[in-house]
């Protein structure tokens, strides 16, 4: 069975730095992969990548066997590619609720409708996914109002709300609390499930990426340095040179 | 062949001024982020304080050049006057707020102009020792004219050292990359604010000073100069002086050359040559790209909107009533007032729909009042369509003038979007303004009348009324629509509306058209209201009109736009009927308001009338 998304060989550079150079790795139905990495490793570089926010220099990106490297967001999204940034990227001006109908407006084609209000459209759909990432309290309000860790949920249901094959997912715990990591990461794990969404995610936090990956991908300075279980990543030894130096030593928290 | 070169030497002569011009618009822009559209005002005082001083200094070289010197400073201060009693007091207020607070100097400027000056040009003296000619390759060439050639890249090095072998120069320099950082920094931000205001104000001064030998100074040398400074500045790239110079230099053999090869289009080639270098390089030629995905900014972008209270929507109900009844006592004159009252109301609203929703200002919203204007007015001048047929060509024409300046405009964002529209604009207004044959050039078409049945003051009212309503209740209707709220989307977040499956590109260039559409309505009505069209309709000082009316009255408010342009339309045709001096007192008013609501006015009710939302 061919995975759900190949890379093979993606390169991009800006000016003379290479961010990601010849990049390759897979991504199966069902998994969830995790890319890590140093800062500046090319890890949101890939994201943007597949994406859609940035276009490859070279190589190929295929998805449910179609290649998309290049394509536009709106198009790579229309596919069934979900997707979280670093810093919570939602619509401040606009109440939660609205801002998932107008995602869900947009799934069925219709953003371009002149006639129809909003507000009567996709509106019980809409609260039955906030229901589901803890919002339903929160949806009336102004997304300017709420607590951060709120709107990285806020976030995690706009991805969701076209039902994606394929989420991808830069730092979710970035920004949130050490407190509420546990219970955020157990929500998008839950919810993640019950859709039987595939991820690639990147995260800095190793208890996150160690607790949930099914296979992890390390990059370094804009190559793989090593692709398998997680087990296999901790124990290889290229891995804790790029994390720790070349003096290998033992634990600590990378980043 | 030897004509060409001295055609280029020309060329050259006019870019001098219109880079120093330029360059101080650029370093104003840089560091403050203020678009200042009193900097052609500057230019204008540069030549006509120039002017009494040569008369006071005599005619010697020492006169001449010691008036020219003194006019440059002298302007510098006007600026820095202007920075510190005025835009000090709005660096806190909402995006583009001191655009208006300049534009209300323009108005005052102007009649200040007038009332020192005279209406009429005043030619200046001839440089002494270049009054002559030099004879190159055998043309005459103005000694003047070779004079300018050595001072414009002169200033260029100048400025250059000043910016990059001096403290004060590096200090600029990073308020001007991230002024947020400079502030961190510890860098007096109000004094270098101030500074840069006085250079950038006496390089204005300066360029129209060293003009007068060439052109008489005149009442109209503010308009004309800024939208040509604008193009420098934007094709050079915003921030770089040596952008600007090579933009001027560009510019000025354009102008050279292009008067001999198309007369007719000198005007509309400029800004041609800017809609391309835009589209091709949207940062300008030496300007530095924007970060590729940009950062998530916390910009104010407004509330959610609410429906109105149920109290409000009988005020509304009420209101409307109000207006049915009106031409029961109310007499013809104040009847075409409540019309064209309408009519920009309606004007304020098409232009709202793009900048308060989109997230993209318009400098140049009147092109597509003109459109609609001139679209009825040919209608009925060259195909002798009636008045109904022609008001429906008023906005299918305006629609697609949106369509087509939206398709580039699209294309950028930010100050260089709205420089784009300000050259479209400018690219229609000299189309219109130069085509004689078709247009009436500055005859404007006269002789648009309404149908019989709407001839009457109150007839031609209520056609108004009930045509301005339904275009109002249209664009109500798409602000809450899913094209208004993916529009919201495209504005509040372009990186999630695209990641949601949002052609933010296509959305922004439909609203375009709308916005152009309903813009177009109203110009169409304007026309036959007015029974003639002129190219004014749609020159910079209407843009400008609109900007005010949304900016006074809220960005992200639904009805501010409508109060700001009933309260802008009233005060100007209330003001335009008492006295002959009306800039002034508009300016005054303008300028007051301001300074009483740095906030703007719908953001001082929500200070002061509502309660913090939860």
């Amino acid at each position: 069975m061919s995975p759900l998304l190949a890379i093979h060989d993606l390169s991009k550079a800006f000016g003379g730095v290479e961010a990601v150079r010849s990049v390759s790795f897979e991504v199966a139905a069902g998994e969830a992969v995790a890319l890590i990495g140093p800062n500046g490793a090319g890890k949101t570089t890939c994201f943007n990548l597949i994406g859609g926010q940035l276009r490859p220099d070279a190589g190929g990106i295929e998805f449910r066997g179609r290649d998309i490297a290049g394509w536009p967001p709106h198009k790579v999204w229309r596919l069934g590619i979900g997707r979280t940034f670093q810093v919570a990227a939602i619509f401040p001006s606009m109440t939660v609720q609205e801002n998932v109908q107008m995602a869900m407006v947009s799934h069925t084609g219709r953003a371009l409708n002149l006639l129809t209000p909003l507000a009567g459209l996709e509106a019980e759909k809409a609260d039955a996914l906030l229901e589901r990432v803890g919002l339903a309290a929160q949806a009336r309000r102004a997304c300017g109002l709420l607590a951060y860790g709120d709107l990285k949920r806020l976030e995690l249901a706009l991805a969701l709300a076209n039902d994606p094959a394929l989420l991808l997912m830069d730092e979710p715990m970035a920004g949130v609390a050490r407190g509420e990591r546990a219970e955020l990461m157990a929500l998008i794990g839950r919810v993640v499930a019950e859709e039987g969404v595939s991820v690639l995610f990147t995260e800095h936090d190793m208890d996150v990426v160690f607790g949930h990956a099914s296979r992890i991908v390390v990059l370094h300075r804009g190559e793989v340095v090593a692709d398998g279980a997680p087990e296999a990543v901790r124990a290889d030894a290229r891995v804790r040179e790029v994390y720790l130096g070349a003096e290998a030593g033992q634990g600590g928290q990378p980043c | 062949m030897s004509f060409y070169a001295v055609q280029f030497l020309t060329g050259l002569a006019s870019a001098s001024s219109l880079f120093l011009v330029a360059s101080g618009l650029s370093i104003i822009f840089g560091v403050s982020r203020v678009v200042n559209f009193a900097h052609g005002s500057f230019y204008m005082l540069g030549a006509y304080i120039a002017y009494s001083l040569t008369l006071r200094l005599g005619g010697g070289a020492f006169g001449f050049w010691g008036a020219i010197g003194l006019a440059a400073v002298a302007v510098g201060l006007i600026g820095v006057l202007m920075e510190m009693a005025l835009l000090r007091r709005l660096y806190r207020s909402p995006e583009l707020f001191q655009l208006v607070a300049t534009f209300g100097v323009v108005l005052v400027v102007q009649d200040l102009a007038l009332a020192t000056w005279g209406p009429d040009d005043l030619l200046g003296p001839r440089a002494p020792g270049l009054s002559g000619a030099v004879s190159i390759l055998g043309h005459r060439v103005p000694e003047y004219d070779l004079a300018l050639i050595v001072i414009g890249p002169v200033v260029l090095v100048i400025l250059w050292l000043l910016l990059n072998r001096t403290r004060w120069g590096i200090l600029v320099r990073a308020a001007t990359q991230d002024p947020e950082m400079a502030g961190a920094l510890g860098i007096n931000q109000k004094w270098l604010l101030t500074g840069v205001f006085f250079l950038g104000s006496l390089l204005a001064g300066l360029g129209g000073a060293l003009q007068l030998p060439r052109e008489p100074a005149n009442l109209l040398m503010d308009m004309g100069i800024i939208a040509e400074a604008f193009v420098v500045v934007v094709i050079g790239g915003m921030g770089s002086i040596g952008g600007a110079f090579l933009a001027a230099v560009v510019i000025g053999e354009l102008q050279a050359f292009g008067i001999l090869i198309f007369p007719e289009i000198t005007l509309v080639l400029l800004f041609l040559v800017m809609a391309v270098v835009l589209v091709i390089r949207p940062w300008g030629l030496l300007g530095k790209p924007e970060a590729i995905i940009p950062k998530a900014a916390a910009r104010d972008v407004g509330r959610p909107f609410r429906p109105l209270k149920a109290a409000w929507r009988w005020a509304g109900l009420g209101l409307l009533g109000l207006l049915v009844a009106l031409p029961a006592t109310a007499g013809d004159y104040a009847l075409q007032v409540a019309s064209e009252v309408l009519i920009f109301t309606l004007f304020a609203a098409s232009l709202h729909f793009l900048m308060g929703i989109g997230g993209m200002i318009s400098f140049g919203h009147a092109a597509y009042l003109g459109f609609g204007a001139y679209g009825s007015a040919l209608a009925v001048h060259h195909l002798g369509a009636p008045m109904e047929a022609a008001l429906i060509a008023a906005p299918l024409l305006a629609g697609m003038g949106g369509l087509v300046f939206g398709w580039f405009c699209v294309r950028l964002s930010g100050v260089y979007l709205a420089m784009l529209t300000l050259a479209f604009a400018q690219i229609a207004w000299s189309g219109v303004f130069q085509w004689y044959d078709f247009t009436g050039g500055d005859n404007g078409l006269i002789g648009i009348w309404p149908a019989p049945w709407a001839a009457g003051a109150a007839g031609y009212y209520y056609l108004t009324l009930m045509l301005t309503v339904a275009a109002l209740w249209v664009l109500k209707r798409a602000v809450f629509s899913p094209f208004g709220f993916a529009l919201r989307a495209g504005r509040d977040s372009r990186l999630r509306a695209e990641a949601l499956g949002i052609d933010v590109r296509r959305v922004q260039w439909l609203a375009f058209a709308l916005s152009g559409a309903a813009a177009g309505l109203a110009g169409g009505l304007y026309a036959f209201l007015k029974g003639s069209v002129f190219p004014t309709v749609m020159a910079i000082p209407v843009s400008v009109d609109g900007l005010v009316m949304v900016l006074l009255g809220g960005v992200h408010t639904v009805l501010g736009p409508l109060i700001g342009a009933v309260a802008f339309t009233g005060l100007k045709i209330g003001i335009a009927a008492e006295t002959h001096f009306w800039r002034i007192l508009l300016g005054g008013l303008i300028l007051a308001t301001v300074l009483a609501f740095p906030k703007g006015i719908a953001g001082f009710l929500k200070d002061k009338l509502m309660r913090p939302e939860r």
